[in-house]
């Protein structure tokens, strides 16, 4: 990395004091930071603040209904969104469970199996994932994967385990499945790319110590690597999360635009992004407000979660 | 120190680990005489086989989407494509989205200047001088907060709040863009900026380095390729984006160059548009619009990551 | 030294961006402008359509000579292959007119129209009262004029292989889609088609899930003709729906029935027709049952009284014309008489009394829409004269 001579050196002292080390220029620079962090916080926090008070004659109208309600019938006054929060909710949770043990493995494989030639292709792959505008992936989804893969998959499931009632009845086709799959696809990117950076900072020093006493490589990954990867991988799953609960035009062509909870993934249901996306176009007064309040529950049930994720690492620090 | 090991019964074992993990298992002193039992093996051959078979799981999507793309678009894709807007019409082949090209181009640029170094350096005020404050922790809620808002919520809020007064234009597609990206750089740069070691902080402050200096010199190019990561995953989200532009942009049949006060295309809006279309012409055009888009996200994201990985520190 | 191979990457990546976007400004300047060459180069048979007429376009936009502006326009996604195709002959006659519209829906279009965020809209429907009120409120003394320009037909595309011309009567379809009936070989089915060979598979429903005007004339009409969906469901841009599946756009419900058997939904005609989709034929008001096709579809708008305001949907649907096909829908122009730009409203005078004419109705009928029967587009010419005024 560059030659050492002693006044360049990184080890030289002297190199710090000629590049103005000032204390002034260091309140200046924290200032700066300082003002970038308000200004992201002005810019966020106004939205959430704006679109809340959008919000509130919703929540007045209907109070706690609004959430606890099934009956989503704008044109009889009644917006009641808990179909769109369980089709958010039961798509996003699809998506997790399909891509964050997939992801996880993607990112171990990178930094602890890979031979050096194939960490760049399968890096290059896996940013392909994420360049994939999220039209595009809605329409591979729609007349790609559902005819041939979520099908199949489906009747099979159905056919088999049907008694289940998550599994059970004929598939729709479109349904809380059918999202949750190419949503799971989607996030893999993120989870990937975010968690092999985490596995890739542990250092080596670490896993060389549990070579050294005779680990399998699993068992060096399990001892050496994910314990201290985990408030980070949790991190990174908490953006995938969010890319699942946010994607708009994905979940309106997959899942099929229902306004009602069914139990089983193989029918279709609604989402809150999908009943933004459909009904804005439509709507007047109060159901602008309740379109604007789905989103707002949706703020919630993020920060519901992030501060499950956070609990969730803290003990494992701590422990 | 090489292959002095006396591992009895597995030196495939150990030459495997000597090649792919680039570990030295080779320091004889504790290895000696010990062998995985039969019961680890299998655990440690399992767990490969399942990590291989969720990267060829994940490979299959890649190429299965790569595919497609190429399929239905390639017939659509040539020099002209990359250099003609939209033809005014449905049914008639030829032209391309230079109208899109520049309006993605433009809205993911002003995006990008604004949010990713206002987010990564909010992310360094939260982990570097924050420290738990009243401010970090209100910057993080909010952050952590934005990162599941759906793309339309914030195309709505734009849309309520700036197109009302100032019509469609790119700066506001822009605007909504970057309310998209700033959550996803603040929250990864903040957990990218934690995996620096403190040693390198603390070794800097031994020799004499201001804090500004530190972050600087020390941890922002400590943590470049993680921040790297985390902003072309942000700006990859942006140029992908549909939802939020067809409330702030609209989109325009004409090639459109000026920041406000005009509609102003998209490659995605194009794409979202033509994909839509009964005719085959409009179709194929918006599939050749996906590759090109595709294509452009991935040299971006490639080219980043090859400068970012210049100046890691560590390996 | 790491700093200033970072400093050096940071610079290539600057430089490089930058010269993309120089070599992208210069492409844009040098052949981005010519955008209608380019789209009129290629299908000789659509391009000899426009130039060939220019003769007699001349005659009818004499006054309209060199006219500068720029218009942007949203609304119905129906139209819209129309409205392209119109906006591209015309700025062939007039280059300095350049009129944008993006196809948002017709709810969407209506809400932008009111808010006054384009200069004109579009709309399957008919403004509803409340929302005509509301947009003349937007801008003071001024009028909502609607302008039809074209009418389409809504099919009942299904799939049923090895049923070819399912024959459906009003009272099936509406049954259909309330849920009533719900295999394909109910009674009420076998009646109408007595030599099918109707399986026993479930019926799946598909609908429109966006606000859509195509969903607006199709529940219009089985509000109409079926009383259980008036008091049920009712007629709108976007209702409630027993059961089914909700796709997005034509695209997503053609998408449903071409993948699931035993699928039934409503799309328009041109794209059912493009997509080689099998089409019932649906029993009019006469007893007759009718193919939809553009003849049919004209059939409906023929010999109507035409009302002052133009809401012409109650009068094609469900048409007393023993040719007519009875799902019909027209599509309007939503325009103010009283525009702040003269220029932008001179521009759009020109170009719909161009698109009503001779050649906007040979692109229209080329596209698989229905141009207005003479009667009708004077009247929507005279309304035309109104902006601006």
């Amino acid at each position: 990395m560059g030659p050492s001579d002693s006044s360049s050196s990184i080890l030289s002292a002297d190199r710090w004091k000629r590049k103005g080390a000032g204390r002034g220029a260091d309140s200046l620079f924290a200032f700066l930071a300082g003002g970038c962090g308000v200004l992201v916080l002005l810019a966020l926090a106004y939205m959430v603040i704006s679109t809340t008070r959008t919000a509130l004659p919703a929540f007045r109208a209907e109070g706690l209904s609004f959430v606890t309600g099934s009956n989503w019938d704008p044109s009889n006054g009644s917006y009641q969104i808990l179909p769109f929060i369980y089709g958010t909710v039961v798509t996003s949770v699809i998506a997790l469970i399909l891509a964050v043990p997939m992801s996880v493995g993607v990112a171990l494989f990178l930094t602890e199996y890979a031979p050096k030639w194939l960490r760049a292709p399968i890096e290059y792959a896996v940013d392909l994932l994420a360049a994939v505008p999220s039209v595009v992936y809605g329409l591979w989804g729609l007349w790609v994967v559902l005819p041939y893969v979520l099908r199949p998959v489906s009747d099979f499931l159905a056919r088999y385990l049907g008694f289940v009632p998550i599994f059970a009845g004929p598939s729709t086709g479109l349904s809380y499945f059918a999202a949750g799959i190419i949503l799971s696809i989607m996030i893999t990117p993120i989870i990937t790319s975010l968690s092999r950076e985490i596995f890739r900072s542990v250092p080596s020093a670490d896993r060389h110590a549990a070579y050294a006493l005779g680990a399998t490589r699993w068992e060096m990954i399990k001892e050496a690597v994910l314990p201290r990867s985990r408030g980070g991988v949790v991190g990174a799953t908490m953006l995938g999360l969010g890319r699942a609960l946010g994607e708009t035009i994905v979940v309106a062509m997959l899942i099929g635009n229902n306004p009602v909870i069914n139990l089983s993934i193989f029918k279709p249901g609604g989402s809150i992004a999908g009943a933004i996306a459909n009904g804005w176009g439509e709507a007047t007064g109060i159901q602008i407000s309740a379109l604007v309040g789905a989103g707002v529950v949706l703020f919630v049930i993020t920060i519901i979660v992030n501060m499950v994720a956070r609990a969730i690492v803290y003990r494992f620090n701590r422990a | 120190m090489t292959a002095e090991v006396q591992v009895v019964d597995g030196p495939e074992v150990t030459s495997r680990l000597d090649n792919w993990a680039g570990a030295r298992a080779t320091s004889g002193a504790g290895l000696r005489g010990t062998r995985p039992g039969a019961r680890r093996l299998l655990r440690d051959r399992s767990m490969t086989f399942l990590i291989v078979a969720s990267v060829v799981l994940t490979l299959v999507p890649v190429i299965w989407i790569l595919a497609q793309i190429l399929m239905k678009g390639g017939s659509a894709m040539s020099w002209t494509f990359l250099t003609h807007s939209t033809p005014f019409s449905m049914m008639k082949q030829g032209g391309g989205f230079l109208n899109g090209l520049i309006g993605t181009a433009i809205m993911v640029v002003l995006a990008s200047v604004v949010s990713i170094p206002l987010g990564i350096l909010g992310a360094v005020y939260v982990v570097e001088y924050g420290k738990g404050n009243w401010l970090a922790k209100l910057i993080r809620f909010f952050s952590d907060v934005m990162t599941g808002v759906p793309s339309i919520f914030v195309g709505v809020f734009v849309y309520t709040a700036l197109v009302v007064k100032f019509k469609y234009g790119a700066i506001m597609g822009a605007a909504s863009l970057a309310l998209i990206m700033m959550p996803i750089i603040v929250r990864s740069s903040e957990e990218m900026l934690k995996l620096v070691p403190s040693e390198l902080k603390d070794a800097s402050h031994a020799l004499g380095a201001a804090k500004w200096q530190t972050i600087t010199k020390v941890v922002l190019p400590s943590a470049a390729p993680g921040l790297t990561t985390g902003a072309m995953l942000a700006v990859a989200r942006a140029a992908g984006e549909t939802a939020p532009l067809i409330m702030t942009a609209l989109g325009s049949l004409q090639l459109v160059t000026k920041l406000a006060g005009s509609p102003i295309s998209s490659l995605t809006l194009l794409i979202l548009n033509g994909a839509g279309q009964a005719f085959e012409a409009a179709q194929a055009r918006a599939w050749a619009g996906a590759l090109e888009l595709l294509v452009i996200v991935l040299v971006f994201t490639v080219l980043a990551r090859v400068f970012a990985s210049r100046s890691r520190l560590t390996r | 030294m790491i700093v200033r191979s970072k400093r050096r990457g940071l610079v290539a990546v600057l430089a490089v961006a930058l010269l993309l976007v120089a070599v992208l400004g210069m492409v844009a300047v040098g052949c981005g402008g010519n955008n209608v060459a380019a789209g009129s180069t290629t299908t000789a048979a659509a391009s000899t359509s426009t130039t060939g007429t220019s003769t007699s376009v001349g005659a009818t936009t004499t006054s309209a000579v060199g006219l500068k502006a720029e218009l942007n326009g949203a609304g119905a996604t129906f139209p819209q292959p129309v409205y392209v195709e119109w906006i591209g002959a015309f700025q062939q006659i007039q280059p300095d007119v350049k009129i944008n519209y993006q196809g948002v829906g017709s709810g969407a279009g209506i809400q932008q129209f009111t808010q006054q965020t384009v200069d004109f809209g579009a709309s399957d429907a008919f403004m509803k009262p409340d929302e005509i009120t509301a947009a003349e409120a937007a801008r003071a003394g001024a009028k909502v004029i609607h302008i039809p320009t074209v009418f389409g037909a809504i099919v009942l595309a299904y799939n049923l292989p090895g049923v070819e011309g399912l024959k459906l009567d009003s009272d099936a379809v509406a049954n259909i889609f309330l849920g009533k009936i719900t295999k394909w070989d109910d009674p009420a089915i076998k009646a109408l088609n007595p030599d099918a060979k109707l399986p026993s598979t479930a019926i799946q429903t598909v609908h429109r899930s966006d606000s859509s005007g195509t969903t607006n004339a199709f529940t219009s009409y089985l509000a109409a003709v079926n009383a259980d969906w008036k008091a049920g469901p009712g007629a709108g841009k976007e209702i409630k729906w027993t059961g089914g599946v909700g796709g997005k756009g034509n695209d997503g419900v053609a998408a449903v029935v071409k993948q699931t058997e035993g699928a039934i939904g409503y799309v328009e005609l041109a794209y059912a027709t493009q997509n080689k989709m099998t089409m019932a034929d649906v029993k009019n008001k006469s007893g007759k049952f009718i193919t939809p096709s553009l003849e049919s579809t004209s059939a409906a708008a023929e010999g109507i009284q035409i009302p002052e305001d133009m809401n012409l949907l109650p009068l094609v649907s469900d048409s007393a014309n023993p040719q007519a096909y009875p799902i019909v829908t027209s599509t309007y122009v939503l325009a103010y008489d009283k525009m702040p730009d003269a220029g932008k409203a001179a521009a759009l005078k020109a170009f719909l009394t161009w698109a009503l004419g001779d050649d906007g109705t040979a692109i229209a009928t080329q596209l698989g829409y229905a141009p207005l029967p003479s009667a009708l587009k004077d009247a929507a010419l005279q309304k035309v004269a109104l902006i601006g005024s």
